[in-house]
Parts: structure tokens; C-alpha cells; sequence
């Protein structure tokens, strides 16, 4: 048949665009995803993410309970790092009570902060490997995760969901033996780098599948409300721990690291160097906090309780405790929005008060609504392949993503 | 920081003078207030002033205050990674008016107004896919309202006979328990247990 058209079908078959489902249950959707994909052959069209399906409700709940009963929920928001966010939650409250937070509580921050940075950074590069094909890298990773949560147990009693930083400070001091191990652990570590970067960072199928993939210019990051890794990876130096610095990160000595190209590789090296950079801040932390020890960990006053033994011989400080436990403190009325450099980006808490003892308002400011909000931005003409990379170096987790 | 945000405040008083109702610096954070009419210009120009340059916008939220005729505050936040500043654009609105969309001024305001549409059920006009976001497929209310219980309306649950998930009224075994701790010395409004006899 020598092209003689005499196929009454082929002129009636019409070429349409294919829709598909990616997730809500698929291994590469880093939790409850729903993506709804407009492919055109193996091209991507659009790309609706649909959200909201681990949406709990958290700003609701917030409104009907105290201050300091709501500082767990804000574990639950980043699970992968669950300190970093319980630290904007607080500073909120330390910015309109006007609390002072003793060096010693504002070291042990820093310090849980940056482990807390190690551990998401871990799981991400990990599993973005994993998306691509990499299966060893995960479970390289996970083993100094597991070392690391178990710090965040000897700290709080919790590996996940600490509840340890509180309004004025953390909630208790950290026995010296302790950071001890976190000094000997920060001396270890790079060397776990070195084999991640080593099975990664030069290999083969890694680079194909992410040098040159879901690029974002200097100026599509500020448009998307990018932060983060998201627009250090893109070239600018724009790190809140520097740039607008909070606690006492600026006596630290660290490095931003930055991309040049905007795509996941560059990302993904980003994200390594922090870690670096993370491990220096934690020597750093370690050697200060040997410098002060036995010092108060938290501002004895209205708002935080009472020492233990204080209670035992003074009226005033037991019904100060109970009170503080039940009623909760209040906070003067006003308005305020307090900002960390979480690891995913700019974690920010808007804290309206009223004066009571429980929030008006809170909204809580997540670093991956923004990120996942641009899926279609990027991931357009990109092939179906590339989505789960480019999902990948977004860093998304649904908690913080749905609240 | 201070210093400069007062700055900016005066030449943002002086230079919109017309689209500012209220400006101040508090805590270290400068509060403009404006219209909801003139939200649109007004963004714009912080965004494209080289005296301001917000160039980001971090976050766009509501705030319910049911008891003010005007029920709706609307909040922005915007960030310029240029100036090393931060500044917050608020308006009051009441129920029935529709806002603005800065979807074109700023991609990055369409999912955040999608939520606030979500949440508090405000509109925004413009906005080229106003669909809810975080709730369930098919919800109805406006959850962050002050008067959406926060227990909802509806539950859902399994049945094994109908062999899908099913909606049903929210029924609570036991009544929802509001925790009022607010000390009865001062300002708690109802009768403690035990003291109901007092006034008789």
C-alpha cells in the first residue's frame, strides 16, 4: 500500500491531549499530591497540583487554645524539621511580650535549629535521588538522620514532635554529656557527606536527570515568592540568618552558598554546602555553649514557669505554675510577623493578639505553598519524567504545605 | 531598621498620599493602611518604586473581626530582597464587597488568594481560577470565619454496605468542650460552676 489514502480512518483520527492523575498515593509525590497532568504525548501541557488533602485545619484549631498549648501543633506542620518552626512561633511571641531569651537558650536554639536544617536536607537530597533512581543514597542518609533524631530525644524525650523550644527560651538544659556527643557527631559528618556527594554528585544518570531541569531565573523567583534554597540555587545571596538576622546568628561564621543556573542540580549542590555550612554553625554553637555553662536556659517571668525547687518552698511560684498551665499567659494586643530561615525557605508566623490568652489569628507562612503554587510555571514543557525531579528539589512537604 | 522603615514611611505618605488612610512602625514592622480600591495601583507602585522595590510577596491572609462593620481585614506582606525590607498592606472590607486580584502585578498572589477565598469566602475580581484550595471537594462554609464551628458540619466514614465514603452531620458523643481558663477575678462572663445561686 503505497500511500494511496484509501484508509477511510486516518483521516478522522484526531490527536488530543492526555490527562492524567500523578498521585495522590504515588511514591515520587512526596506524601498526598495530587497532580492533574495535561500531557501532550510525553510533553507536559499543565499541571494542576490539587492540595489540601492533609489539610487538618491547624489556624482553626489555634484560635480556640492557649499560646503555649499551640506551640506542638507547629511541630506538626514541617515534620522533617520540626524545631525550626516551633523557633518562629516563639519569636512571635518573644517580639510582642518583649522578652529578652538568656544566651545560653538562644545557643541551644541555634544549635537545634541547625540540626534541624541537617535533618531536612538530608531527607531531601536523599529522596530527590531516590526519585531520580538512586536507591542507596536514602539509606545512607537515614542512618545520620536516625543519630540526629536521637539528639532531639536526649534533648526534649521526642524524636519528632519536640515541643522544646518555648516562648523565652527551651524548655530545658542540655546535659553536658550531651553536647559532648553532638560536638564528636559534627566531627563524623562531613566525612558522611564526602560518600553522599561521592555516589551523587558526579554521577552519570544523576546529572541527566537534573542539570538543566526546572530552571528559575533570578527575577521568576522573586515573581513566585520563592525563598530559601529556591533562590540561593538561582544566584542571590538572600539568606534571613544574615540578611535580617534573628537570635544571635550573627556572631556566627558560615557561608551562603549559592547556584549559578537556577535548575535542581543546582539545588541539590546548594543544599550540600549548607549542610557543610550547618555543621560549622553547630562547632561553632558547641564551643559558646561550653563557654556558659549551668546558665539559665529560659527567662524566669510571666510567661514561662518557675524553677522546679522554687516551687517546692514558694506559694507564689506553685500558683504561678498552675495558673501558667491552665490559663496560659497573655499577650498584649497588636499584630506581628516573625520570620525564619527554615530549611525549605521563609517560615513566617502572623500573630494577631487580643490580649487574651489565646491568638486571634495566626497565619502561618509556609516556605512550600509558594514552591508547589509554581509547579505549573516550571514544570511546563518539561517531559513527565522531569515533574518528579522537579517535585523533588521543590522540597515539599504536605504538612506545612495543607497546615 | 527602624529608622529606615520610618523613612520609607514618610515617603510613602508623601508620595501616596491619597491611597494611605494610615501608616505606622511598630515592633520594628511598618503597617500601611489603605482601600481595597486602591489596593491594585498601590501595590504596584511598591512593587515598581525604586524607593521600595518589594519585589516579593510573601503572604496574603484575612482576619475576621465579626463584631466591626467593616468584617474583613485583608493582609499582605510583601519582602524586598533589594532593600533588605519588610512591609505589611492591610484594608478593611466588609462582607459583601469584592477585591482586587494583584494576580498580574504578582503570579505568585493566585494561590494565596485562592485560600482566602477558601477560608474567609472573600472575592477577589480577576483572579483567573478562583477555585477553593485546601478544603474537601463539594465544602460548603468559609471554615477561618469566627462563627465556622470548629468542629464543621460534616463527617465523613466508610460504609461497608454502600462500599464508599459517605457524609454525614457532625455528631459529637460528648458536648464540645470549650476550655475558658480566663481567670474568674477578672473578666470571665459566664457563672462558675457551684455559684449559680449567687445572684438569687
Amino acid at each position: 500500500m503505497d500511500g494511496a489514502g484509501t484508509d477511510a480512518l486516518t483521516g478522522e483520527q484526531k490527536i488530543r491531549n492526555f490527562n492524567i492523575n500523578f498521585g495522590p498515593q504515588h511514591p515520587a509525590a512526596h506524601g498526598v499530591l495530587r497532580l492533574v497532568l495535561e500531557l501532550d504525548g510525553e510533553i507536559v501541557e499543565r499541571c494542576d497540583p490539587h492540595i489540601g488533602l492533609l489539610h487538618r485545619g491547624t489556624e482553626k484549631l489555634m484560635e480556640s487554645r492557649t499560646y503555649l498549648q499551640n506551640l506542638p501543633y507547629l511541630d506538626r506542620l514541617d515534620y522533617v524539621a520540626p524545631m525550626n518552626q516551633e523557633h518562629a512561633w516563639c519569636l512571635a511571641i518573644e517580639k510582642l511580650t518583649g522578652t529578652e531569651v538568656p544566651r545560653r537558650g538562644q545557643l541551644i536554639r541555634v544549635l537545634y535549629s541547625e540540626i534541624g536544617r541537617i535533618l531536612n536536607h538530608l531527607l531531601n537530597v536523599t529522596t530527590q535521588a531516590m526519585d531520580v533512581g538512586a536507591l542507596t543514597p536514602p539509606l545512607w542518609g537515614f542512618e545520620e538522620r536516625e543519630k540526629l533524631m536521637i539528639f532531639y530525644e536526649r534533648a526534649c524525650g521526642a524524636r519528632l514532635h519536640a515541643a522544646y523550644f518555648r516562648p523565652g527560651g527551651v524548655h530545658q538544659d542540655l546535659p553536658q554529656d550531651l553536647v559532648d556527643d553532638i560536638a564528636a557527631w559534627a566531627k563524623t559528618f562531613p566525612a558522611v557527606l564526602d560518600d553522599i556527594e561521592g555516589l551523587l554528585t558526579e554521577n552519570r544518570i544523576f546529572k541527566q536527570r537534573n542539570v538543566d531541569i526546572a530552571v528559575v531565573s533570578q527575577e521568576e523567583c522573586q515573581a513566585l515568592g520563592f525563598s530559601g534554597v529556591m533562590v540561593r540555587g538561582s544566584g542571590l545571596a538572600w539568606d534571613l540568618r544574615r540578611s535580617q538576622p534573628y537570635e544571635c546568628y550573627d556572631e556566627f561564621d558560615f557561608l551562603i552558598p549559592v547556584g549559578r543556573n537556577g535548575d535542581c542540580y543546582d539545588r541539590y549542590l546548594c543544599r550540600m554546602e549548607e549542610m557543610r555550612e550547618s555543621t560549622k554553625i553547630i562547632e561553632q554553637a558547641i564551643a559558646k555553649l561550653n563557654e556558659c555553662p549551668g546558665q539559665d536556659v529560659i527567662t524566669r517571668g510571666k510567661i514561662t514557669p518557675p524553677k522546679r525547687a522554687e516551687m517546692k518552698t514558694s506559694m507564689e511560684a506553685l500558683i504561678h505554675h498552675f495558673k501558667l498551665y491552665t490559663e496560659g499567659f497573655r499577650v498584649p494586643a497588636g499584630e506581628v510577623y516573625a520570620a525564619v530561615e527554615a530549611p525549605k525557605g521563609e517560615f513566617g508566623v502572623y500573630l494577631v493578639a487580643d490580649g487574651s490568652n489565646k491568638p486571634w489569628k495566626v497565619k502561618l507562612r509556609a516556605p512550600g505553598y509558594p514552591h508547589l503554587a509554581a509547579m505549573d510555571h516550571v514544570c511546563k514543557g518539561h517531559m513527565l519524567a522531569d515533574v518528579s525531579a522537579a517535585l523533588g528539589s521543590f522540597d515539599i512537604v504536605f504538612g506545612e504545605v495543607d497546615r | 531598621m527602624d529608622t529606615a522603615l520610618v523613612e520609607l514611611k514618610e515617603t510613602l505618605a508623601l508620595r501616596r498620599e491619597s491611597a494611605i488612610l494610615a501608616a505606622e512602625v511598630a515592633r520594628g514592622e511598618l503597617t500601611v493602611t489603605t482601600t481595597p480600591t486602591q489596593i491594585r495601583d498601590f501595590v504596584a507602585f511598591l512593587r515598581s518604586d525604586p524607593t521600595c522595590r518589594f519585589t516579593t510577596l510573601i503572604d496574603i491572609t484575612a482576619v475576621d473581626w465579626p463584631a466591626r462593620e467593616k468584617r474583613f481585614d485583608i493582609v499582605y506582606h510583601f519582602l524586598s530582597m533589594h532593600l533588605n525590607q519588610r512591609i505589611r498592606v492591610k484594608a478593611e472590607l466588609r462582607e459583601d464587597e469584592i477585591l482586587p486580584s494583584i494576580v498580574e502585578q504578582f503570579p505568585s498572589a493566585d494561590w494565596y488568594e485562592r485560600e482566602v477565598f477558601d477560608m474567609y469566602g472573600i472575592l477577589f475580581s480577576g483572579h483567573p481560577d478562583l477555585r477553593r484550595i485546601l478544603t474537601d471537594y463539594g465544602f460548603r462554609g468559609y471554615p477561618l470565619r469566627k462563627d465556622f464551628p470548629t468542629t464543621g458540619y460534616v463527617e465523613v466514614r466508610y460504609d461497608e454496605e454502600q462500599k464508599r465514603v459517605v457524609y454525614e452531620p457532625v455528631q459529637l458523643v460528648q458536648e464540645y468542650r470549650l476550655f475558658d481558663f480566663m481567670s474568674p477575678w477578672e473578666g470571665a462572663e459566664y457563672i462558675l460552676p457551684g455559684d449559680e445561686k449567687k445572684g438569687a
